[in-house]
């Protein structure tokens, strides 16, 4: 397994090399989501609490390291901290507000819902922040400004972002924080009769989640150039970091990963198709399908499945 | 019932749709029309209770809400891919009737809708207390143990009240259709208001979801009167969020076990 | 002279209009075994509830090892050393059966390889070490009830709440899990159980505390209060003359 994993890195790590741009970009958002979809993977997956809102935190951290590159000057190197540091204040304030009211599955889903989209609907009235004509960064090329002409830079640091973020929950299994959001997943009530205060764990899995998902929003703002308070800040993008964890396995390591790699050619593939035929965001057809398939045969995920088959073959 | 349906508002949109292709279409009026549009919701709200959620009734409560924002993409998507997401209103010959009733202006397009809500509300309050298939569904949301032992085929008695209520949203989205425009991505906005109502009525109760429909409705237009109209649904979802911290039973219902 | 260990002191519960609890006034000692009974509906798993704070207390004081325990969170009352287990065993079914008992050592022993190694020692005494890498959900009612009181122990208690450990089980088992809390309290663990299987109750408890609805009825050493005319009609009056103590 760790020899596969460090043959699989290399090839990842050459393959700028040999590859076209446009398979550049794909792999680009293939790390990108699946650093996103480990963030998620903390409190939605090891935690087992549900968020349908992680958009916001997207949305936070890019506006964030944005405006101050854009009004203040400061590298996005930096900004990147401070939105997620900002966007782990909001994870806190929802996690607090879940968890201390004691809002569990549906009723949690409907609270991170509805604070993504109340930020989605203050992005879009704030004129100071683009409004809903939203935020446009003029390219310069500049490193300094987590600019690069070349793609190559993009790449490496997406799959950096991946590595890093996986390295995190790896770390996290293995510590005691990570066995007991693996038993509150299973059963809260009898966390607590065991002396696990289970309202504090959930919480840190919340600010860890929110904060690496808005370190992540500077990527998207400084990759892509422009910011639209509907895309940032949407469900769309909120599903779009739930379905990979879910497809590759929510609650393990690979799962984000495997997911990523199944979904995201799956998803420019039919987003193409779709967009060529006029409807943009149909593709999101494709994604509730293979929710629906894979709650009905693969409730696991992939990643738990693989690793069987290839224990059985080994 | 204890089923939550992500994909309310989504079918709602749908029954919105189909008066419009049966007005479009076939001249039918959507005020004729929602009879088939409730029809068609029918069967729509039993094939994804049969097919799909009873699949997994004994799987985590996490899986059935996938399940179910998976079904509200595929509808949502599949409205916009069948229809394109231009706004689109539904022309009805009562739309442009007003009359003047001693000080009040009255929209018979809209007096209509209302009639025949309530018209609704009260068979359902009737198939619900009055007949015995009605009352066996109430056992079963009450406690679906307790309905097998008495011998009621509960998995029938589920996919019948999926049915009725998809049924009932279909015929809600053709009956506002004719003044209402709507697109496909209107069925989020749709699903937040009605849980704002349920959850304020309290599960599972019909007077409560009266009664919060009226809260709500007069909170989100103060909000749209006072605030700037595309901060309506600012007010819409901060009210969910109370709700869901403050009364998470409701006024009406019984907070479940 | 032993000291309790747990003092209840006028705890009272109502849901709605029914009293489930009222007044209830007793003492567990250092080292002792008691046991919790009365009919169906008496009140006794309410009364598990309160003290392990799962279940705030409308009246009455809790005492732990000479603390205010009442209305203390869950895990901050088993990090005093008093821990429970559920009448309707609660594994964490997807996890293993080492790692469901490593969650509850790693409460005093943050290092999770430490907390396994504490893990793996509990169960071999309780008998599950052959199963220790199958998931939880695989196990028979018998091996879950001695998961159950595994996980318990692993939280090193001072004071063990035992929720009918021995119901549903057969009669070799239920020899089993006797000797299996004998050894625990041996071990100076106080133990406080509520069971519905009065051989083994009686056998095992010093002290004996009967409730009915939600009242305490009858309280001392077995041979005593099975004779009490009080015992014996709350359990007749039941219906059910086969449970009375005898």
């Amino acid at each position: 397994m760790r020899w596969a994993a460090l043959a699989a890195l290399g090839v990842l790590i050459a393959l700028p090399a040999v590859v076209g741009s446009y398979t550049l970009t794909v792999l680009i958002f293939v790390f990108f989501y699946a650093y996103l979809g480990q963030a998620w993977n903390i409190v939605g997956g090891y935690a087992g609490q549900l968020s349908v809102g992680h958009a916001a935190f997207v949305g936070i951290g890019a506006y964030t390291a944005a405006m101050l590159s854009l009004g203040a000057g400061l590298t996005p190197w930096l900004g990147m901290f401070v939105g997620g540091a900002l966007s782990a204040a909001l994870g806190a304030v929802i996690g607090y507000l879940g968890f201390r009211f004691g809002l569990r599955g549906f009723y949690f889903v409907l609270l991170t819902v509805a604070f993504a989209e109340i930020c989605r609907i203050v992005a879009l009235n704030t004129e100071a922040i683009g409004g809903a004509q939203g935020l446009y960064i003029t390219f310069t090329g500049n490193p300094r400004q987590f600019q690069f002409p070349d793609n190559r830079a993009y790449y490496y640091i997406a799959l950096g972002l991946m590595l890093a973020a996986t390295a995190v929950v790896w770390t996290i299994e293995r510590k005691r924080f990570g066995i007991y959001l693996t038993a509150i997943r299973e059963d809260e009530d009898a966390c607590q009769a065991l002396g696990v205060d289970t309202f504090k764990y959930k919480m840190l899995a919340m600010v860890v989640s929110s904060f690496l998902t808005g370190v992540g929003g500077t990527f998207y703002a400084f990759y892509l150039f422009s910011l639209q308070p509907n895309t940032v800040f949407g469900i769309p993008l909120s599903v779009e970091i739930v379905i990979r964890p879910i497809v590759g396995g929510a609650g393990t390591l690979g799962g984000p990963i495997l997911g990523s790699f199944i979904l995201s050619p799956l998803a420019e593939l039919s987003r193409f198709y779709f967009a060529r035929g006029g409807w943009s965001g149909a593709h999101l057809i494709v994604y509730g399908g293979l929710l629906i398939l894979v709650v009905l045969f693969l409730p696991q995920g992939a990643y738990p499945y693989l690793r069987r088959l290839l224990a059985r073959r080994a | 019932m204890r089923v939550i349906n992500f994909a309310h508002g989504d079918m709602m949109v749908w029954g919105m749709y189909l008066a419009w292709l049966l007005a479009t279409r076939l001249g039918i009026d959507p005020y004729l029309g929602f009879v088939g549009c409730a029809a068609a919701l029918f069967v729509v709200g039993l094939v994804v209770q049969r097919g799909l959620v009873d699949r997994i009734v004994d799987a985590p409560h996490e899986m059935q809400i996938l399940l179910m924002l998976g079904v509200a993409l595929v509808l949502e998507n599949g409205a916009l891919l069948a229809f394109g997401p231009e706004p689109q209103r539904v022309r009805s010959a009562l739309t442009l009737s007003t009359f003047w009733l001693g000080p009040l202006f009255v929209d018979v397009a809209r007096l209509v809708t209302f009639a025949v809500a309530v018209a609704l509300s009260l068979a359902l309050y009737l198939f619900l207390f009055g007949t015995d298939l009605g009352r066996t569904i109430r056992a079963a949301a009450d406690n679906a143990y307790g309905a097998l032992v008495i011998g009621a085929d509960v998995r029938r008695v589920y996919a019948v009240a999926f049915g009725i209520g998809a049924a009932c949203v279909g015929a809600a989205g053709a009956l506002v259709s004719p003044f209402l425009p709507f697109q496909p991505s209107a069925g989020l906005a749709a699903s937040v208001t009605s849980f704002n109502i349920v959850i304020i009525g309290g599960m599972g109760s019909l007077l409560g979801a009266f009664v919060g429909g009226l809260l709500v409705s007069v909170a989100e237009s103060l909000g749209a009167v006072f605030l700037a109209p595309s901060l309506k649904e600012l007010v819409s979802f901060s009210l969910l969020i109370l709700i869901l911290l403050f009364r998470p039973a409701g006024l009406f219902g019984r907070r479940a076990g | 002279m032993a000291r309790p260990v747990l003092e209840v002191r006028g705890l009272s519960k109502h849901f709605g209009g029914l009293e489930a609890v009222k007044d209830l006034s007793f003492d567990v000692d250092e080292g002792q075994i008691v046991g919790l009974i009365g009919p169906n509906g008496a009140g006794k798993t309410t009364v598990f509830a309160m003290l392990s704070g799962f279940l705030r207390p409308d009246a009455g004081e809790v005492g732990f090892r000479g603390c205010a325990i009442t209305g203390l969170p869950p895990h901050r009352v088993n990090a005093l050393g008093l821990a429970r287990t559920f009448q309707i065993v609660r594994p964490f079914l997807h996890l293993s059966v080492l790692r469901n008992v490593t969650v509850g050592a790693l409460g005093r022993q943050p290092r999770p390889r430490e907390a396994e190694r504490q893990a793996t020692a509990i169960l071999e005494e309780v008998g599950l070490a052959t199963k220790r890498e199958q998931p939880a959900g695989s196990l028979t009612l018998a091996e879950r009830k001695r998961l159950e009181l595994a996980r318990a122990l692993a939280t090193q208690p001072v004071l063990l709440l035992l929720d009918e450990v021995m119901a549903g089980l057969g009669a070799a088992e239920t020899e089993r899990i006797v000797e299996l809390v004998r050894r625990i309290n041996r071990r100076g663990i106080a133990i406080l159980l509520i069971e519905h299987v009065m051989r083994a109750v009686m056998s095992l408890s010093e002290r004996l505390v009967v409730l009915n609805y939600g009242e305490r009825i009858a309280e001392g050493r077995p041979e005593a209060v099975a004779g009490d005319p009080r015992v014996i009609e709350a359990y007749l009056g039941e219906g059910d003359a086969g449970a009375a103590p005898a």
